[in-house]
């Protein structure tokens, strides 16, 4: 315990770089989703393809060959991220892929009546979408959306290693030269992790239930 | 019969196919509906019926022939056929009320955000239809917390928002229980007084007598007769309509 007060700076910058990446990249991967949730049920043939083509890509390429190809791939074409921006955007990126077949699945748990009544009133596709299916999908979609978000902040994890000092890189680094506390450092980490995933679940199974639509 | 302003239809279906997949189920529909016409579809199960009413609007495409409103030719999709959509009112079997919002959220979303309207003034109309159509009294609630028949008659309120050139209903009361068919039946009827163009689907002959001009008997996709209520039901002249009438007027 000592041990883990002494490195309390250290946990607490880990646990707050953690705590960034997956809050910036639960953002890109809510947006970047959704919108290829969208495009995969869109009337537009293209953008179906593309929008498939990408989650395909995404959800069968392992996390760490992304960021490997955003952190190392991109800068053989001169476009470099740096670590941290790359960690996002990877994660961001890779995560989408899950948000868009959670809120496809949601999207199609809708009754095709509600899309139809929609554009029976003169509402445009997108407008049928944001008005009528998008929140109903969101309100299906809570509970499996949670879990993507709490496995996306595990997956955080792979950044330790491309060199961003996030909480699990602390483990072989804190570890290494102090065998003796492997415990204290684990449980320290673990700990810290759960202050992220615990208050994430606690908040999808509020927002949950006050969302749940009368049927 | 009268015809409108500019003396041609309000609706008109000419030479109109329709397959879904090898499935022929419209099959060269010629249907001409005048401004302020009350046309009562009839037909027995899958003759397409509902397919026909639904290529009005544009909810399922068709392969051959033309469809027009009010003069213009329906388009194949896009902001243009949204357009046209919000002056064709729909009522469905199932209601489809948008189960998220309230009563009067259903029936101002189209009003603000296909009209434009300001809500407020949006909100004073919806008030106004939901009054006509008697659950003025429920706005405030969800969907789920109404009756059937106070749900269908939301969603006629709903589609009137629009001001709608031309309602369609398919089958509005055949989802109902039967001591809620009446006031939805009631409040069509009194729409259709009111001069209001209606292609309606329904197996209430009552309706039929009382508030059609026109009935259409539809069999195997093509309308085999077309007469006025009293014409068809007394007097009806091919065998398949005598056989589907004695069907559904002897229980
Ligand atoms: N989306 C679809 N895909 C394939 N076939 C369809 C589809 N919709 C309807 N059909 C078929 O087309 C035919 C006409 O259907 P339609 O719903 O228009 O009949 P209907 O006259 O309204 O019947 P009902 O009185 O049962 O409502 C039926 O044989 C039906 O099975
Ligand atoms: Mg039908």
């Amino acid at each position: 315990m000592q041990f883990l007060i002494d490195n309390f700076n250290l946990l607490w910058d880990a646990f707050l770089t953690t705590l960034s990446i997956s809050a910036l990249a639960g953002l890109v991967a809510l947006v970047l989703g959704t919108l290829l949730a969208a495009a995969r049920v869109s009337p537009i043939p293209p953008l179906r393809g593309l929008a498939t083509f990408y989650v395909e890509t995404f959800r069968n390429t392992p996390l760490t060959v992304v960021f490997f190809f955003l952190i190392f791939g991109l800068p053989q074409i001169d476009f470099v991220l740096g670590f941290f921006p790359g960690a996002v955007l990877s994660l961001g990126l890779y995560t989408a892929a899950f948000v868009c077949e959670a809120v496809r699945s949601g999207i199609n748990a809708i009754s095709t009546g509600q899309a139809e009544a929609s554009r029976a009133i003169g509402l445009t596709f997108g407008q049928s979408l944001r008005e009528v299916v998008l929140p109903q999908a969101f309100r299906t979609v809570v509970p499996p959306l949670g879990n993507v978000f709490i496995a996306m902040v595990k997956n955080s994890s792979i950044a330790a290693g491309f060199a961003v000092s996030e909480l699990s890189s602390l483990l072989p680094r804190l570890v290494n030269a102090n065998a003796a506390q492997l415990s204290a450092v684990l449980v320290g980490v673990v700990v810290a992790y759960m202050l992220i995933t615990l208050p994430l679940a606690f908040l999808v199974h509020h927002v949950e239930r006050r969302v749940a639509i009368l049927r | 019969m009268t015809s409108g302003s500019n003396g041609q239809p309000l609706v008109r279906l000419s030479h109109v196919d329709k397959w879904f997949g090898d499935l022929h189920v419209l099959q060269d529909i010629d249907l001409s509906i005048d401004r302020g016409e009350v046309v009562v579809v009839i037909g027995p199960s899958g003759s397409g019926k509902s397919t026909l009413c639904r290529t009005i609007n544009r909810l399922e495409s068709i392969q051959q022939g033309e469809i027009f409103i009010d003069g213009e030719r329906l388009p194949e999709e896009g902001k243009a056929l949204a357009r046209l959509r919000s002056d064709v009112g729909m009522v469905f079997q199932s209601f489809n009320l948008f189960a998220h919002k309230t009563v009067l959220e259903n029936v101002t979303l189209g009003p603000v955000k296909v009209r434009k309207q300001p809500r407020a003034r949006a909100e004073e109309r919806a008030r106004e239809l939901l009054d006509r159509v008697g659950v003025g009294t429920q706005a405030g609630k969800y969907p789920a917390q109404l009756s059937g028949g106070q749900q269908q008659r939301v969603a006629i309120a709903r589609a009137l928002a629009m001001d709608p050139k031309v309602m369609l209903f398919d089958e509005p009361t055949s989802a109902l229980d039967p001591e809620m068919i009446n006031e939805v039946l009631d409040v069509m009827i009194s729409l259709a007084r009111e001069g209001m163009t209606m292609v309606v689907i329904t197996h209430e002959m009552g309706f039929a007598r009382r508030a059609a001009n026109r009935v259409v008997f539809m069999d195997g996709g093509r309308i085999v007769e077309s007469a006025d209520p009293e014409t068809f039901f007394t007097a009806p002249t091919t065998d398949r309509a005598k056989d589907f009438l004695s069907k559904i007027l002897h229980h």
